[in-house]
């Protein structure tokens, strides 16, 4: 186990470093000039090359890139602003260290993300299971094509929708906003409300329909059919079998979807006007931040890859054939 | 995944077509209603059993048809996507730019309405807005099926240094958050097509999305491929062709591509309901296509400014929109039963 965490986070660094670096070209690729943006109206030359000297643009991306990657191993100063050892750099459009935004954004995605989660797993593992469970019967039949129409729906036409049902015309629950859970527990409940029941109403439907169909497929398998031969009771081989062998595959979607979700989900945040990494991300792009934009990305690409290499781990405890090598 | 059948391998050696009519009539004539039937007439025939299927590839149908016949819709209709109705005629709008009619302005002239502020035929910006999504949906469903056969028949055919290359761009992109590099590609993609000054000509939207979206769109199909043209390197029939002194191109063309259809056609089916609601949503974002040509996702956004005012105008983007991925989710869901009738989902 000790090995293969070594070997996947090795692998890991290798593949964040590359992210970085295209996120680094991409930009410079990008016809914008940031100096530019931040010199003003009343821009002479000479300052619009000492602007591009204080930020580092100057020299070549790669130069660059470089001094970006040895800044997270050594720190280092910008504006007059000290940056300690993990340092990603400073945003000159915002004015304050990337590290200091992204934690103060990290939050809101946060709690959207586990909020969520919470529900859909309940109610989307619930609904696929007792349909798989009554399978043919009315229940599936109802929650089989129920699950498959809301997840034809988008975040954008369900957010709106909700929008308008919920809140503006009815006022039935609050306007969406993200207060901190530590400053007022309640607020931070009813405020991410709205959100919640969108994302969660539309993952749980995936979640069912996933939960049903490798529900479906355990309980057709042989050592299924061995278990009812030999008089087990129904329940244990519905939850002892056939949901050990299914909680493969969710726990490795979940996982997936987890590292997903909370790097941002643009379109929620942007529905919802909650300030996140998601909302982040598209602002730093629209404002030519270089230094934010490949802060999300990196911390984006990092809990991606931090969610894929545990759910390989967790693979392993839960289906002991799985070999980890 | 899908296993190939002997039928489908052994089918271009010339003896063995030749010797099959032969054969039946020698069995048959006891039973005069036999005949064979091809595997796709097979495929068919189950897909026409399958009434979600039928029906879902009708409501498709019918939005393709509307999108290849917009201008005749819009001739007929008498009213089309560009004119700004609600500006050239006062009484249209009020002075917030909202509809005067109840209902976002329905009426006989405007059978869905008007878009709040410019004052926009909304029906015809919907069927306009089809041949947008479609367009760009089939357009990057084409390339990516492409691009996935390619990479991923190379990198489980020749193995090796190809196999382990291919195998870490996967692992890259996939490790990119998709929508931050969607956002991020779209301006490069855009200079790199037409130099900054110059006049973007109507085409350059339409290829930029398409172009962005197949970056991250084929990697799920070239690793079923791989792994299927890993398992079909070591049958017989190739190695069969090998030492009959194939080449590695024919091998690929003629031994190992039949064999992929049906993953394909079912991965490209099911693939392209995921790129109409990644092109809204990138037009939702504000960084897909363009004023002024229509676009479902840059009418859902546009209308998340008249919510208190005036829902109407995005009930029919947003419910067209459902219809729309719901039926293609249905018909790509059955073209998956029809090929392959041993996965039960």
């Amino acid at each position: 186990m000790l090995r293969f965490l070594v070997r996947r986070s090795l692998g890991a660094l290798v593949i964040l470093v590359i992210v970085s670096m295209i996120t680094y070209a991409l930009f410079f690729a990008i016809p914008a000039d940031p100096a530019r943006l931040y010199c003003g109206k009343t821009c002479t030359p000479e300052n619009l090359a000492l602007i591009r000297h204080d930020m580092g643009f100057d020299k070549a991306w790669p130069i660059q890139y470089w001094d970006w990657l040895s800044a997270i191993f050594t720190g280092g100063t910008y504006n007059n602003v000290a940056c300690s050892a993990p340092c990603f750099g400073y945003s000159f459009d915002k004015k304050e260290l990337v590290g200091t935004i992204l934690l103060d954004r990290f939050p809101t995605t946060l709690s959207l993300t586990v909020g969520s989660a919470v529900i859909f797993l309940i109610f989307g593992i619930g609904t696929g299971m007792l349909a798989a469970h009554k399978q043919g019967k009315a229940l599936d039949k109802i929650a089989s094509s129920a699950s498959l129409i809301v997840s034809s729906m988008q975040i954008y036409v369900a957010g709106p929708l909700a929008l308008v049902a919920l809140v503006y015309s009815t006022d039935l629950l609050a306007q969406p906003t993200y207060v901190p859970f530590t400053q007022d527990p309640v607020g931070w409940f009813t405020g991410l409300l709205v959100p919640w029941i969108v994302l969660s109403l539309i993952w749980t439907a995936n979640y069912t329909r996933m939960t049903r169909s490798s529900m479906v497929e355990q309980l057709s398998e042989d050592f299924v059919r061995t278990a009812r031969a030999k008089g087990m009771s129904g329940t244990s081989v519905f939850m002892r079998y056939a949901w050990r062998g299914a909680m493969g595959t969710i726990v490795t979607v979940f996982g997936i979807d987890l590292g997903v979700l909370l790097g941002g989900a643009i379109i929620t945040e942007t529905t919802f006007s909650l300030h996140g990494l998601g909302e982040l991300a598209i602002h730093s792009f629209n404002d030519s931040d270089l230094s934010l934009l490949v802060g999300v990305t990196v911390v984006a690409a990092t809990l991606i890859v931090f969610f894929n290499i545990i759910v390989d781990a967790a693979y392993a405890l839960i289906d002991p054939r799985i070999r980890l090598a | 995944m899908t296993t190939p059948t002997g039928a489908t391998t052994d089918g271009d050696t010339p003896g063995s077509t030749s010797d099959l009519p032969d054969n039946a009539s020698a069995d048959a004539p006891a039973d005069p209603g036999f005949r064979g039937l091809s595997p796709g007439k097979l495929m068919w025939r189950r897909f026409l059993r399958d009434r979600t299927g039928v029906v879902s590839a009708c409501v498709v149908l019918f939005f393709v048809l509307v999108a290849v016949l917009a201008p005749v819709i819009s001739m007929l209709y008498g009213n089309d996507a560009e004119t700004h109705y609600g500006q050239n005629d006062p009484t249209l709008l009020t002075d917030s730019g909202l509809p005067v009619a109840p209902n976002g302005g329905m009426s006989g002239d405007f059978w869905f309405g008007l878009e709040p502020g410019l004052g926009r035929d909304v029906m015809m910006q919907l069927v306009y807005g089809i041949r947008t999504s479609l367009i760009i949906a089939f357009a990057t469903s084409l390339l990516t099926t492409v691009i996935g056969v390619a990479l991923g028949i190379a990198a489980g055919y020749l193995g090796g240094k190809a196999d382990f290359f291919i195998g870490r761009v996967i692992d890259v992109l996939m490790s990119f958050p998709s929508q931050i590099f969607l956002i991020a590609t779209m301006p490069v993609v855009t200079s790199l097509l037409v130099p900054s000054g110059q006049k973007v000509p109507t085409w350059l939207p339409f290829v930029a999305v398409t172009i962005v979206l197949s970056l991250l769109g084929w990697m799920g199909l070239a690793r079923i491929l791989r792994g299927t043209a890993l398992a079909l390197r070591e049958r017989e029939f190739i190695e069969a062709a090998k030492v009959t002194g194939a080449s590695p191109m024919r091998i690929i063309f003629k031994e190992i591509l039949p064999n992929l259809w049906t993953p394909i056609l079912v991965q490209a089916t099911l693939a392209l309901p995921a790129f109409v609601t990644a092109e809204a949503g990138l037009s939702y974002l504000g960084v897909g296509v363009s004023e002024p040509v229509p676009d479902w996702g840059r009418m859902i956004a546009g209308a998340a400014d008249y919510l208190r005012t005036d829902v109407t105008y995005l009930l029919f983007p947003g419910i067209a929109m459902v219809i729309f991925v719901l039926a293609f989710n249905l018909l790509g869901d059955s073209v998956r039963d029809a090929f392959d009738p041993k996965a039960n989902r």
